[in-house]
């Protein structure tokens, strides 16, 4: 019954917490990428348009959900569903932190360890292209079919490389669960150099961040969605909330493989120092942050930044303050600190994510396929072999 | 519990398998073959086969019932129209010949079992990757090569095939 209760209160909290994100995880998207082309992005609702996820949600919400006549009506209405739910469920077996204890209850930072964890997020990642397939082909629109069909057509190609490059970390750790994943990461080399996947498996981890843009079909990898050549490609017919369970399926997905790569490749919630340095980088980045903040809050080049500068900056230092509190407070470190490392490298990912978006332009149709077959899927075998051999000749 | 969820998937399983036969379009078949695959895998999780759920989903319904998606879609086949009707006699002889033969496969496989107790869940260990990935490399070692080398064929063929179109 514990068990259960326990389980349930992680469950609400995740979810709440992940749907926040994924809202601003939007917001984030559009302001960087208008920063990135000289503009200021969403500003009217709220202080920088911090409130701009929110009339999203209502707008979408309370916008008329058109269902073209001659769609395939079940199918129409199951795919972004389906999308939504399989890119939603990997969450699951996301570790965010080790085993803490809170008021006399001892839990994991995680809702449930599977023996087959990693094999889990392949698997549901795997079924995830039906969302997207079904999508465009139940909307009966040429555009769409071309787009699902692109979008099947590229992450079946990609899933190989993907699924390659995840087997060499898995081969040096010899485990299938995250948190063990973790565990084998942790500690240093010579001291200071953390002992993290992504060093010796520089190559699987490049693979697998550009395996990941193609699952998420992100740009440069976004022909499903291609503007100029297919309207909008698999979501043309959908508006909507139908429409925003798309566009949260896509949002889900990418966190799902940047926290995969998180914990595979970059060690998951061990920070980047050893243990007494770690334990104020929070602290001097937080402080940091907040003294920017307030010097140009002080000498503000727009009229309105002379108060949300300095709230933003109070704002951090509270923050750093927060930190600082934790270092006396056993429990509130530990949650803390894995929170702070791990949501850092997961928000760096994020951000290489947009900021491919804001620079790079888009392959055309047949370099992707040659991209994935001739290029990434033979680097991802070397690498597969190289690492099969370094494990057999140093273990017994 | 366990029985419960057993039959729930079990049920989903049968619905979907029947539901493949009697759909007229082939998008809605393949989806029904991959309801069977889904609710197979959780019935080898219950058994405590973990690894091969995991196989089961990733290689069955996500790679191969994909492709089969993918083919329907770009062949843009429609559905079916009406199978032509069959007089009533030959409708209740089937009914008749199907009761039968379901009868002798039940009794087939009756006969067949080993006379020993049920299975009780979770009291098998051995399906982890660990212990399956022991095995294929000592015991099964031949014929897990034999299978490579058959794909390996099997893939040089298609590419072989594949080329003539080009």
């Amino acid at each position: 019954m514990n068990f259960l209760i326990i389980s349930l209160i992680k469950a609400a909290l995740i979810a709440f917490v992940l749907l926040t994100a994924l809202a601003y995880l939007q917001w984030i998207e559009r302001k960087v990428i208008a920063h990135i082309q000289l503009r200021v992005g969403p500003y009217r609702v709220g202080p920088h348009g911090l409130l701009q996820p929110l009339a999203d949600v209502v707008k979408l919400i309370t916008k008329e959900g058109v269902i073209p006549s001659h769609v395939n009506r079940l199918f129409y209405i199951m795919a972004p569903w389906l999308a939504v739910t399989l890119a939603l469920i990997s969450i699951a077996v996301i570790p965010f932190g080790p085993e803490i204890t809170v008021g006399g209850v001892t839990t994991w930072m995680q809702l449930t360890d599977l023996r087959i964890g990693v094999l889990f997020v392949l698997a549901v990642s795997s079924i995830g292209v039906y969302g997207v397939a079904l999508g465009g082909w139940a909307s009966n629109n040429k555009y769409s079919l071309l787009g699902g069909l692109r979008s099947s057509a590229q992450m079946i190609s990609y899933e190989l490389p993907l699924a390659l490059a995840v087997a060499a970390p898995l081969l040096l750790a010899n485990t299938l669960s995250f948190r063990e994943m973790v565990q084998y990461q942790s500690g240093y080399w010579l001291g200071f150099i953390p002992r993290w996947n992504a060093i010796p498996e520089i190559l699987g981890f490049i693979v697998f961040l550009i395996a990941g843009f193609a699952e998420t079909n992100r740009v440069p990898f976004d022909l499903p969605e291609a503007e100029n050549e297919l309207v909008a490609g698999f979501h043309t017919e959908y508006s909507s909330m139908k429409f925003a369970a798309f566009f949260m399926a896509e949002y889900a997905n990418m966190v799902t493989v940047t926290a995969v790569a998180t914990l595979l490749f970059l060690g998951g919630w061990t920070p980047l120092f050893p243990e007494p340095y770690s334990d104020f980088v929070p602290i001097i980045v937080f402080a940091l942050g907040g003294l920017i903040a307030i010097y140009h809050g002080l000498n503000p080049a727009r009229r309105k930044d002379k108060f949300t500068l300095p709230a933003a900056g109070l704002v951090f230092l509270g923050l750093a303050a927060l930190f600082g509190v934790s270092l006396f407070v056993p429990v509130l470190k530990a949650i803390l600190m894995a929170l702070f490392w791990f949501c850092g490298k997961i928000g760096i990912l994020l951000f290489i994510f947009i900021w491919v978006r804001g620079t790079s332009p888009r392959f055309r149709y047949d370099q992707l396929m040659r991209f994935a077959w001739t290029m990434l899927f033979p680097l991802s075998m070397v690498n597969l072999l190289i690492t099969g051999l370094i494990v057999a000749l140093t273990t017994k | 519990m366990t029985p419960l969820i057993f039959f729930i998937f079990a049920g989903i399983a049968v619905f979907c398998g029947i539901n493949l036969v009697a759909q007229r379009h082939p998008i809605a078949s393949a989806l029904s073959l991959v309801g069977v695959m889904g609710s197979l895998a959780i019935l080898y999780l219950q058994l405590g086969g973990e690894f091969i759920a995991a196989a089961q989903v990733i290689v069955y319904a996500g790679a191969i019932m994909v492709l089969f998606v993918f083919v329907i879609m770009l062949l843009n086949a429609g559905a079916e129209g009406a199978a032509p009707r069959v007089s009533g006699i030959v409708r209740y002889l089937g009914l008749i010949l199907l009761a039968a033969f379901l009868g002798l496969i039940s009794f087939v496989i009756q006969s067949m079992l080993p006379r020993t107790e049920g299975v009780v869940f979770g009291a098998f260990q051995g399906g982890t990757a660990l212990e399956i990935g022991r095995k294929l490399f000592t015991v099964y070692l031949l014929p897990f090569e034999v299978t490579s080398v058959l794909i390996l064929i099997a893939i040089v063929g298609a590419i072989v095939l594949a080329r003539k179109e080009i």
